[in-house]
């Protein structure tokens, strides 16, 4: 069950009742849950949540909503890969993949979408809706359809056709707008404000953001209640990398962890959409918006609502970051699955590349346990490899085809 | 220079409820001095005490974010609409 005292502005502090509110009113900043963690500490137990469902809500404790049952399609309890092969091409020592590819609608955004409506059917909301890259719209879709929910899901018109068909086929509806994601989310800001809906990024984003945490959650739980030493994360609007920290961070304070994390963090930007790479790599304090350019639409972000606290986390922890290319993208989703047989889309090529960039830089180090967070499906981005991906060969259905492909000497040395 | 300012639904307060507020003046520095000589209590919550924009307060023309402008300085065109927004969330 929940153990909320409030909600706290991470800005400037000030506290305000459980509500369906994302903005402090008085400076714009992000509100956050404020847990009581004593009454979590008295309240949670490895063995309860060993007893748990295979799923986020295990660890109920440590999530904003009462709603029983909870809005659940099943999302979380992902499997948690060694990742041996893709560890010795990059020279690492240790590398595991935290595989959210599996989740029911294929990305991460199933954990946010449950919490955040479940918290939305407790405040009496009856439309769910949200402003989406793709990922969020699939899951806020079908996790309507789950709960009997008319749904509303804005996304930019441009998105791939994987991500369009894949959110319509749940029968709510879809709005594709001519713009791109910043411009979206604009307009549901605004219309949030006019309609009773439960915008589970928008006015419900607080407790939505919550589900993040469940990462963290399930990779100690994986581990054997260990923390890993490096955790490497993708940034879209920041959030994850934020709640994945704050995760770790709440296992200890609520008795799950013996030893207080000491994870550096880093984060995982695309070359064309990196406002808050670039300013780590510039060293400078302030974060530039920018135009969003680069074939990871799910991070496609110019001006990231935490961006200031990812970048902080990334400082604070001594982690580092990368804006790697679109090629590299492409690449390293094709180096996970060819080293692991695990297809992550585009946001999982970022996180990869930008493992395979900082090991080569030494921030990421062969003597350190890796986590690398993989949020979504090649399934939904099949745009991004098919130009360069397909049959080794297409032959006619004869033995002398055949050889002709592939040569017996060849095929005896491989 | 004539504006529109979209108010966000968390200071409508301010206005009176009021979604949208004409004010006038050059720039956007100016428009909302304006705005605070119509509805005192935008100042102090739009601008920190260094004077500056607060972090998460976003502000577009037209549609376009005053960061890829001319911040604050940004010329705004007779019959523009200003729009005061919170930041952007993921999805």
């Amino acid at each position: 069950m929940a153990h909320v005292h409030g909600l706290r502005c991470r800005e400037c502090g000030r506290e305000y009742d459980v509500a369906p509110i994302f903005t402090c009113e008085w400076c714009f900043g992000p509100l956050e849950v404020a847990y009581d963690y004593d009454a979590i500490r008295a309240a949670t137990s490895r063995e309860k949540i060993a007893a748990g469902p295979l799923s986020i809500w295990r660890y109920a404790d440590l999530l904003p909503s009462d709603r029983n049952p909870a809005v659940d399609l099943g999302a979380g309890f992902t499997p948690l890969v060694r990742a041996d092969r893709l560890a010795a091409e990059l020279g690492l020592g240790e590398v595991w993949i935290k595989n959210d590819t599996v989740n029911p609608t294929n990305s991460f955004k199933d954990r946010v979408t449950s919490v955040a409506l479940s918290k939305a059917l407790e405040f009496g909301f009856k439309v769910a809706a949200c402003a989406s890259t793709g990922n969020l719209a699939n899951s806020v879709a079908a996790h309507a359809a789950h709960a009997g929910l008319r749904s509303f899901v804005f996304i930019p018109a441009n998105l791939e056709q994987g991500k369009i068909v894949t959110t319509a086929v749940y029968g709510g509806n879809v709005v594709a707008i001519d713009g791109n994601y910043d411009a979206v989310n604009r307009l549901c800001a605004e219309l949030a404000g006019s309609y009773p809906w439960a915008f589970v990024n928008v006015n419900v984003r607080t407790y939505y953001a919550e589900g993040s945490k469940t990462l963290a959650f399930e990779t100690a739980e994986q581990l054997g209640w260990e923390a890993p030493d490096h955790v490497v994360v993708p940034i879209a609007s920041g959030s994850l990398l934020t709640k994945i920290r704050k995760g770790f961070d709440e296992l200890h304070k609520v008795g799950l962890l013996d030893d207080e994390p000491a994870i550096r963090v880093s984060g995982a930007q695309a070359e064309g959409c990196s406002p808050v790479a670039r300013a780590w790599l510039d060293n400078v304090d302030t974060i530039k918006p920018v135009k969003p350019d680069t074939i990871a639409k799910s991070l496609a972000i110019g001006n990231p609502a935490d961006g200031y606290f990812a970048l902080d986390a990334v400082r604070q922890t001594g982690g580092g970051l990368a804006a790697v290319t679109d090629d590299e993208i492409v690449d390293a989703m094709k180096l996970l699955a060819r080293t692991e047989g695990i297809f992550a889309e585009t946001a999982g090529g970022v996180t990869i590349a930008t493992l395979k960039r900082l090991a080569a830089e030494g921030i990421v180090r062969s003597d350190e346990r890796v986590v690398a967070y993989v949020t979504g499906h090649g399934l939904k981005t099949l745009d991004a490899v098919e130009p360069t991906v397909g049959p080794t060969a297409v032959i006619s259905p004869t033995l002398d085809a055949f050889h002709e492909a592939f040569p017996p000497a060849d095929l005896e040395r491989a | 220079m004539s504006v529109t300012i979209r108010i966000p639904t968390q200071l409508r307060e301010l206005s009176g409820g009021a979604a949208e507020v004409d004010a006038e003046g050059a720039t956007v520095a100016d428009v909302l001095k304006d705005l605070e000589a119509k509805h005192a209590g935008f100042q102090e919550r739009l601008f920190d005490d260094n004077g500056e924009l607060r972090r998460f307060v976003n502000v577009f023309v037209a549609d376009e974010d005053i960061r890829f402008l001319d911040g604050v300085n940004t010329d705004v065109a007779d019959g523009a609409t200003v729009s005061i927004i919170p930041a952007v969330a993921g999805g």
